[in-house]
């Protein structure tokens, strides 16, 4: 009798739990639903409670909070749009929508966001998320690469504290890990588990730009001598000063945080985003400090891959989505959601705001570094997922371990690289 | 006898090593579920935790809707687990005892289908779903996972199938069963540990998978646990770990429970079968 009534209750609560949710079309009410890969306590409450507002003052329009994740979002989407049932609203990164633009899923913004906030977000911004002739994202945060420094170190070294007015070097900075290293402590370490990304947006300093396009449009890979000076810097650090630590150049940013707090590296490149973790995991009385990367020729230039709001092409309702965005990147809102996510607004107005030129948690060192911020070298070249994995990662990784030379690192990146590119341009 | 006590010891070490190597990632999550961040970020990590705190389970729980993720989780999974065994077991039962070239042919099917990667049959199996209007629902979820639960269900009924002797199916037609009252009254109480354990390996697989209901699921209020587990990892890996390690655990639980409540019941019939074959 027993199992026959487990059977029945089971059957009867899986029944229960199958019955679809509601729909709305009998009030006329529209309801876009806005996938959300806010992640961090306070982000997701910034972007629920502007949710929130949304809904309080506009009856007729409802936005359904959907959250998303970061993890297996291109699969996810890609799912979603073949199969006709994407989210109105969508939030990723600049570096993944290219495919889902030529491939004809996003909306072309141009004709559906106001003018407020085309003139609000700078051109440098717009160019990650414009593919061919049509703008498929609004990229709204972005990040910097910044050193996160052991303030204590430094000022114990006496080392002279950049500045994004006056930063250093890379050479002068090769000079100061060196300076700071020994008794197995490392001036430096880099965490790179995916050095491609790292390196070619650091690169942009000193000039390096690795892909160019030709007068027929198709873009090939050079490796010159701008492109040389992150990577051989890197590597030079590793295995010829030994002022950068080997072990942590397989390692994410959170793995290398211990080793820092525990005063085995004085600086770690990470992303400025990086702050709340130390925030959180820091011992008491841990003095660190932000710093702004190298520069090179080209000063502080860096690429960035800015997250973005786009608009399913399959919408029927892409007016209405993108009211909605304007409202959620209104200057006020764009600040929010940027303190939310320890991140920079790309809007010039959400910029001025006084909570972003904060000495606390270095927001202001940060914020002077936006105006240097371009689209990733990659963000528009057809195939660089597949150069990445297949070409880039193990070489770079194997001469950043020095199991190559420059030379063969070259030519692994042009001669195998242009042989991956050239087959999505024929 | 000197020999054979050695060897004993020496089996006793191998077999403690092993569980310690199996252990190992499910201590290691206890122990970060109650470490406050501080000690998260500490170069010497301890197994033990300096200042146990129970924040991150209430971050968790602040955070995502844990409970109502489990909930819908063990429905999937218990759906699941009860239809794919109601189907396997006759399925198997015909499989085992009619070696015909359409029962071979069938359980190479079985080997094969267990081949195809996820990414490669989604967007098919969403376009169906979509055609049955079973997309954002627990209903669609559960056939999608019975269905890919059942090949691998089917290959170990099979296999207990043929472990019950024939003779006693025999016995129950001369004595005027038909097949199906000699499936349900003979072969099947027989079969009970083999059903329990295809039940259970149903559930667990439904229990712990991600990226169907990652696709399927759009409605938060649906979404199965180890979706909600993923609202705590961000951008590039970067992870919430306390939180995480905390909902990890609680994620961990019901599947612990079930093993322990079952195993012995589950090792004891599979002991008796074996005598019985």
């Amino acid at each position: 009798m027993r199992p026959r009534w487990i059977l029945a209750l089971a059957l009867t609560l899986l029944l229960a739990g199958c019955t679809g949710g509601g729909s709305d079309s009998a009030t006329g009410r529209i309801t876009l639903r806005f996938q959300s890969l806010a992640w961090q306590d306070e982000s997701v409450t910034a972007n629920k409670e502007l949710v929130k507002e949304w809904n309080a003052t506009h009856p007729d329009v409802k936005v359904e909070y959907v959250q998303g994740s970061w993890d297996s979002v291109h699969d996810q989407l890609l799912t979603s749009f073949e199969g006709g049932e994407a989210p109105d609203i969508i939030h990723d990164a600049s570096d993944d929508l290219a495919d889902f633009a030529y491939g004809g899923y996003l909306a072309d913004l141009r004709n559906l966001l106001p003018t407020r906030l085309k003139s609000e977000i700078p051109q440098r911004s717009w160019a990650t998320t414009t593919f061919g002739n049509g703008v498929y994202g609004v990229p709204f945060l972005q990040e910097p690469r910044v050193l996160v420094a052991n303030a204590s170190w430094l000022k114990k070294a006496d080392v002279r504290i950049p500045t994004p007015e006056h930063p250093w070097s890379w050479p002068e900075f090769r000079d100061i890990t060196r300076r700071l290293s020994g008794d197995g402590k490392y001036g430096v370490a880099w965490p790179l588990k995916e050095p491609v990304s790292a390196t070619l947006n650091l690169s942009l300093s000193a000039g390096g730009e690795l892909f160019h396009r030709g007068e027929d449009g198709k873009v090939t890979v050079h490796f010159d001598a701008t492109d040389q000076v992150v990577p051989r810097t890197i590597h030079d650090q590793a295995n010829v000063d030994h002022s950068a630590s080997p072990t942590t150049l397989g390692s994410g940013g959170s793995d290398t945080l211990p080793g820092f707090f525990g005063g085995k590296y004085a600086m770690i490149p990470l992303g400025f985003s990086y702050r709340q973790q130390i925030v959180q995991q820091a011992p008491k009385g841990f003095d660190w400090q932000v710093l702004p990367a190298p520069a090179g020729a080209d000063g502080l230039a860096q690429g960035v891959s800015p997250q973005t709001l786009s608009i399913a092409e399959d919408s029927p309702h892409k007016k209405e989505a993108a009211e909605f965005i304007d409202f959620l990147l209104q200057p006020k809102n764009m600040v929010r959601l940027a303190l939310g996510d320890w991140m920079l607004p790309t809007g010039t107005q959400a910029l001025k705001s006084p909570a972003l030129h904060t000495t606390k948690d270095d927001w202001s060192t940060g914020t002077a570094l936006a105006a240097d911020l371009v689209s990733a070298p990659a963000q528009s070249v057809r195939g660089y997922p597949e150069w990445k994995d297949k070409v880039a990662t193990p070489a770079f990784q194997e001469y950043y371990s020095g199991a190559i030379t420059l030379t063969e690192l070259r030519q692994r990146l042009e001669r195998d690289g242009n042989l991956v590119l050239a087959r999505y341009q024929r | 006898m000197r020999a054979s006590t050695g060897a004993r010891v020496g089996q006793y070490i191998a077999l403690l090593a092993y569980l310690v190597f199996l252990a190992f990632p499910l201590l290691w999550l206890i122990s970060t579920a109650f470490k406050s961040p501080r000690e998260l970020g500490s170069l010497h990590p301890t197994w033990i935790p300096r200042h146990p705190t129970l924040a991150n389970f209430r971050q968790a729980f602040d955070e995502q809707p844990l409970l109502h993720a489990a909930l819908n989780s063990l429905l999937a999974a218990l759906g699941a687990a009860l239809i794919a065994v109601v189907i396997a077991t006759p399925m198997a039962w015909v499989m085992a005892r009619r070696r015909t070239l359409l029962a071979r042919a069938a359980t190479g099917w079985v080997v094969v289908s267990q081949a195809f990667p996820f990414v490669l049959v989604i967007i098919p199996l969403f376009l169906v779903l979509k055609n049955l209007r079973l997309i954002d629902s627990l209903a669609g979820l559960v056939l999608v996972y019975v269905v890919w639960s059942l090949p691998f269900a089917l290959w170990m009924l099979v296999g207990y199938v043929r472990a019950v002797p024939p003779e006693l199916e025999e016995a129950a037609a001369v004595d005027g069963a038909g097949k199906l009252r000699t499936l349900v009254s003979v072969t099947a109480p027989l079969l009970a540990p083999g059903i329990v354990a295809t039940a259970l390996f149903a559930f667990v697989t439904a229990w712990n998978e991600f990226f169907f209901a990652l696709v399927l699921l759009k409605t938060p209020e649906k979404q199965t646990l180890p979706v909600v587990l993923t609202h705590f990892i961000g951008a590039e890996g970067v992870a919430d770990l306390g939180p995480l390690a905390a909902a990890a655990f609680l994620a961990t639980l019901p599947s612990l429970v079930v093993f322990s409540l079952i195993q012995r019941r589950l090792t004891g019939g599979m002991l008796t079968g074996a005598v019985k074959s």
